[in-house]
């Protein structure tokens, strides 16, 4: 604990450097294939924003969670279902996306943070797995196809989403505001009950602390935030399928979480970019990417502790 | 809803549960003596699928096939613990849970490029081919009921080696509390290769007797993983009793509520409304089974560990 100030410092120079790129990437992208840069690149932000959120109860709290790609196909499924209906504008489709995922948070959260561990891990695999069925067999709304989203949402009755760049500025912001709120989450006097709650959930319950409380919230917060990674998922693809929400996404999110290096916030960054761009170009490669992409993984995990970060700075995960 | 279609619904029910013993059995002893997530169980599953249907067309005889799929298994199962997951052991559960993930990206693909991405199938056994007369009117297939009877066969088996060998019971013994029957001297690691190699023989078994009825392709021991995970954590991590309980409860809920979820719905909705309704609730509920559960007992309904 005594190292956290010079921690930050170094922290907090990463995430300004990443944010500063992702800011003037589309400029430097006028340079290369833009159309197909930029969409990767906001591809690669909106994962960030889910993984971002994963690396909050998992990175802060020792909450393994291996459902959260329900949250972004919640999330995106918000976005489909009200287009279907003919409401399209993001004034709606957001508050909703971030509404219909915190409450899945919520009630799945009050049976889940129950268990611990391996349990922990299960159940919300469990859970996960249930959304993504009941996703399946919803036949109104396209069932195992998925639903097609005709035209991306208006703000306010306006085209604002339209453009490629304006989409990819949107993203941006979201992911900065995700990243700002986690972080002043994590060091605020929330944030330390919640870390506590990893290290030692019974003396802080000896204090006085309702530990579940803390745990609910930021369950529900990581839950809601990944249903606006949802949100604008289903806006940049046009497309909501049950696929968003399979378990192999949500092993993907904490695959992203850890390449970054746990615990850092925006590590989550840098591991979603990291596998975003591995999956394109290894995917160009050959076919059959996933015998190469497969191993990889294993090395990272034997030999890389603490991320790809971890790895640079030479420093093993702190725990 | 007639009774020989509930008749054979619960056979069917049965079946799937039998199926998901033999996986879940492994799954929830590995994790039991060594607190190993391993998502790379499933695809051991597909694989013992792939490597019948492999010795079947060379050998042509299904009982060779079941033999030599059943030693490849076990010999690549050794193999993938002695390359990838001895290195795993000490670790969080999160680095288990991504470099077994790593296993499953590398074999799912790799079935694919060796055997390609159509999906193969194996014929019924000569011996096993047909139906059998359960009931007049009721006709039901001979390898149904062969998988639920050497289903029950291992089971039994199982129960015997668990609580009645010595190995059975540094096993039982290495589920409630690991580290001291490692302080007793006993070579937990040694144990563990020993668990691990059965578990695996296991869930090839359950891929070898399945490939017949299903159509083996890539992928196919991913859902089949999940519901062995819910097997485990309703019977309780560690407890091969809880474990057969379990995947017969899940097995039965899982089949029974696909066949009448619309039925069930139909006495209290319009037609129409049930028939969107039902699917979705029907595949449910088995999760809403384990969350009930879980609510009631965090630890599930015959928890191993001793705290």
């Amino acid at each position: 604990m005594a190292a956290l100030p010079k921690r930050l410092s170094t922290g907090d120079a990463i995430a300004i450097t990443v944010f500063a790129v992702l800011a003037i990437f589309p400029l430097l992208a006028k340079f290369g294939t833009e159309g197909y840069l930029l969409a990767l690149v906001t591809r690669v932000m909106i994962f960030a924003i889910a993984a971002i959120a994963l690396d909050l109860i998992v990175g802060f709290g020792a909450l393994v969670s291996f459902g959260h790609a329900a949250f972004v196909g919640l999330g995106a499924y918000a976005v489909g279902i009200l287009a279907s209906h003919g409401i399209t504008d993001a004034l709606v489709a957001l508050p909703a996306a971030l509404l219909v995922s915190a409450l899945f948070a919520f009630v799945t959260g009050l049976v889940c943070l129950r268990t611990k561990g391996v349990y922990f891990i299960m159940i919300t695999l469990a859970f996960g797995q249930m959304a993504f069925f009941t996703a399946s067999s919803l036949a109104p709304y396209g069932g195992d196809d998925g639903l097609t989203v005709r035209m991306r949402d208006t703000v306010a009755g306006l085209p604002l989403l339209r453009s490629d760049g304006a989409l990819y500025y949107v993203a941006f912001v979201c992911l900065l505001a995700t990243f700002a709120l986690c972080r002043a989450l994590v060091v605020s006097r929330f944030g330390r009950v919640f870390r506590g709650a990893r290290e030692n959930p019974m003396r802080l319950a000896a204090i006085g602390f309702d530990v579940f409380r803390y745990q609910l919230a930021a369950y529900v917060i990581a839950g809601a935030l990944a249903g606006m990674s949802g949100f604008l998922l289903a806006n940049a693809t046009n497309f909501v399928s049950p696929a968003y929400m399979s378990w192999q996404r949500s092993g993907e999110l904490i695959i992203m979480v850890v390449l970054g290096g746990m615990g850092t916030l925006y590590g989550a960054i840098i591991g979603a970019a990291a596998f975003l761009f591995a999956e394109e170009w290894l995917s160009e490669l050959t076919e059959h990417w996933k015998m190469i992409f497969g191993p990889l993984l294993i090395i990272v995990v034997v030999f890389a502790r603490g991320g790809l970060i971890g790895l640079v700075f030479g420093r093993g995960r702190h725990d | 809803m007639s009774t020989s279609l509930l008749i054979v619904q619960i056979l069917n029910g049965l079946q799937l549960g039998v199926l998901l013993f033999l996986i879940a059995a492994g799954l929830t002893l590995v994790f039991g003596v060594m607190d190993f997530i391993n998502l790379a169980h499933g695809v051991q599953y597909m694989l013992g699928a792939y490597l019948a249907v492999m010795f079947y067309s060379l050998t042509g005889s299904f009982l060779a096939a079941l033999i030599l799929a059943l030693l490849a298994t076990l010999a690549f199962g050794l193999l993938l613990e002695f390359v990838v997951f001895r290195h795993l052991y000490d670790r969080d559960h999160l680095d288990q849970v991504i470099a077994t993930f790593g296993v499953i990206l590398f074999l799912n693909q790799g079935v694919k490029f060796v055997w390609g991405a159509a999906p193969l199938s194996l014929p019924i056994p000569e011996f096993f081919s047909g139906s059998v007369v359960l009931m007049p009117g009721l006709l039901y297939p001979v390898w149904r009921l062969a998988i639920i009877g050497s289903g029950f066969a291992v089971a039994l088996i199982l129960y015997l080696l668990v609580s009645r060998t010595r190995v059975g019971m540094l096993v039982r013994a290495g589920a409630t509390n690991a580290a001291m029957v490692s302080a007793l001297g006993v070579n937990i690691r040694r144990l563990f290769m020993i668990v691990f190699g059965f578990g695996t023989m296991l869930a090839g078994f359950a891929g070898i007797m399945i490939a017949p009825i299903l159509s083996v392709e890539p992928g196919m021991g991913d859902t089949i993983l999940i519901l062995a995970f819910v097997v485990i954590v309703i019977g309780g991590i560690g407890s091969i009793r809880g474990a057969l309980i379990a995947a017969l409860l899940i097995g039965l809920v899982d089949t029974l509520g696909r066949s009448f979820a619309v039925d069930l719905l139909r006495l209290f909705m319009a037609p129409s409304p049930a028939r969107t309704v039902g699917p979705a609730i029907a595949s449910m509920l088995i999760y809403l089974l384990m969350a009930v559960v879980l609510y009631i007992r965090p630890s599930g309904l015959f928890p191993a560990k001793g705290r």
